[in-house]
């Protein structure tokens, strides 16, 4: 037993990321039709481990603890069943020997397989028949070891509906008999976008100021970029769009702490770009180098390519806002909506004009309750001194604003406008 | 300074927050944070985890048997050995004890001095 002299300290999520491996790699085994009992063993594994450390404390090496107890009970379990029902897996054939059994069991537990493991589970947790939201909620639950709770709150939302969702993702694993496999080569490509709009998604959930709790939030977009790496250590998932998701990923966490001061949001052009995080944006500019090797453009690389644009000024008026407004255009077009056309409106108002950036943004429809829309109107409508206008639309904003961090920007906003009248 | 035996009953297995890896992690880190406690006072002698049940041997026969089988909260999950001044103050410091929010038990025996 380790450590008697100090404080015992489990290193950061260790539970939470022992019972993501654990449930791939049980899962993996026992086959897919089979994730209740892996996320069983799972829960009795990490009980087993709450009973014995509390007296003891952690032994050394805690994570091969864990598997050693995992393990026996997927034994156990293979043990008591296999003359009765068939287990689809591609152990499937060991299982029947004695000999074989334990030998098969204990080579999925090594570590190169069980990142292998999780790769197979994102894939089969991203499978296309699975509806969007429960893909994430899947992926949140069986891959980032997160409880229904936790997901439920994280997305400001009821366990039930969390519940519901995690169900229909199982039904669809056990109905479409999806095995735990990376993709075939023609496929994989397609299969790979699907997995990274989720880890996008979960993300850019983590990311966006919220009401849920912001501890909670930056596991969200830890567990996103630890998914992503995943992907990344593989050589064959390694492709130039995982490189730029995770280069985005990097460069918009570096700034994490500098967007918010006591729950205010603090706009890009008020930032204290000191605070942004040195080693995290060099990072996602390398990752960003690393991707532009190839052809490959994805709407990724054009994301952190804007991100890194605006990391890579000085200040908010040193921008290069048309290299902005080249990248929004290719953007625009890779992937049309609103959201996007928003923001390349906002580019033109600073590279070209603020009364071009006007035009542009009024020409956009669809985002008549997003309050960033009416806000850019605000600013442009500020600059210009129009300043009826721009209360009005600062007013708007505020007015389908959702979040503490957002009233609190707009308010600050409104009073800056009164005080210039 | 004399000896204890805390024996501890039930606890956090059943609760509904045990779901969470997370919560379970947190949860540790509590008694770990006790027995460190225990330990920098110099009250902290020993302590072992139990398993649920394991054989009986009773009577003339030295019958064995499986068991015991208790159930819930009756379980012995395990024990520490600590040093107190008397019974009162090892029972005031079995009141640190993180699992009574899940309720748990502790037992708290003097050891019989010889």
């Amino acid at each position: 037993m380790a450590g008697s002299e100090n404080v015992q300290q489990l290193t950061g999520h260790l539970f939470r990321r022992e019972a993501g491996k654990m449930a791939a790699v049980l899962t993996r085994i026992l086959g897919s039709d089979r994730l209740e009992v892996a996320e069983d063993i799972v829960q009795d594994t990490l009980m087993k481990a709450v009973e014995t450390w509390r007296f003891k404390g952690v032994p050394e090496n805690p994570s091969a603890w864990l598997y050693a107890v995992a393990k026996n009970k997927a034994l156990d379990f293979i043990r008591s069943r296999q003359r009765h029902e068939q287990i689809h897996s591609e152990i499937a054939k060991a299982i029947h020997s004695e000999w074989s059994l334990p030998s098969s069991v204990n080579s999925l537990f090594l570590e190169p397989e069980i990142e292998d493991s999780q790769l197979r589970m994102m894939f089969a947790a991203c499978h296309p028949s699975i509806q969007e939201e429960s893909q994430i909620a899947l992926t949140l639950k069986i891959l980032c070891g997160l409880s229904v709770r936790e997901i439920a709150s994280a997305f400001l939302t009821n366990e039930e509906t969390i519940q519901k969702r995690i169900a229909r993702a199982k039904e669809k694993l056990r109905e479409e008999k999806i095995n735990l496999e990376i993709p075939l080569p023609q496929s994989l490509s397609s299969r790979i976008d699907a997995v990274l709009k989720v880890l996008y998604l979960l993300f850019n959930e983590g990311y966006h100021p919220s009401q849920s709790d912001q501890s909670l939030r930056e596991d969200l977009c830890e567990e996103a970029m630890r998914l992503t790496y995943l992907l990344i250590q593989n050589p064959v998932t390694k492709q130039p769009k995982v490189l730029a998701l995770m280069s985005l990923m990097c460069l918009q966490v570096s700034r994490f702490h500098a967007r918010t001061n006591n729950e205010k949001f603090i706009s890009l052009e008020q930032q204290d770009r000191s605070l942004w995080n040195k080693q995290l944006m060099d990072k996602g500019f390398a990752f960003l180098e690393q991707a532009s090797e190839g052809d490959d453009l994805s709407e990724y690389h054009l994301e952190a390519a804007i991100a890194a644009v605006h990391m890579k000024a000085d200040s908010f008026a040193d921008t290069d806002w048309n290299r902005l407004l080249t990248l929004y255009d290719i953007l625009a077009q890779l992937k049309p909506g609103p959201i996007i056309e928003m923001n390349r409106a906002i580019v033109i108002g600073y590279a070209k004009s603020y009364r071009e950036g006007l035009v542009a943004l009024k020409k956009i429809q669809g985002l008549e309750r997003n309050h960033f829309y009416h806000s850019a109107l605000g600013n442009f409508f500020a600059q210009l001194e129009e300043n009826d206008k721009a209360l009005k639309s600062y007013s708007d904003a505020l007015s389908v604003a959702t979040t503490l961090a957002d009233k609190g920007f707009l308010q600050k906003k409104i009073d800056e406008v009164k005080l210039t009248v | 300074m004399e000896k204890f035996m805390y024996i501890f009953h039930g606890g956090s297995s059943n609760a509904p927050e045990m779901r969470s890896p997370e919560a379970m992690q947190a949860h540790m880190q509590k008694w770990f944070a006790w027995v460190e406690k225990l330990r920098k006072e110099g009250r902290y002698v020993s302590g072992e985890p139990l398993q649920p049940s394991g054989k009986m041997v009773t009577g003339k026969k030295k019958l064995v048997t499986d068991g015991p089988f208790a159930e819930g909260k009756e379980v012995v999950g395990g024990f520490f050995i600590i040093e107190a001044k008397d019974i009162n103050e090892a029972t005031e410091l079995a009141k640190d004890c993180p699992d009574f929010i899940y309720d748990g038990a502790v037992q708290v025996r003097p050891v019989q001095k010889m």
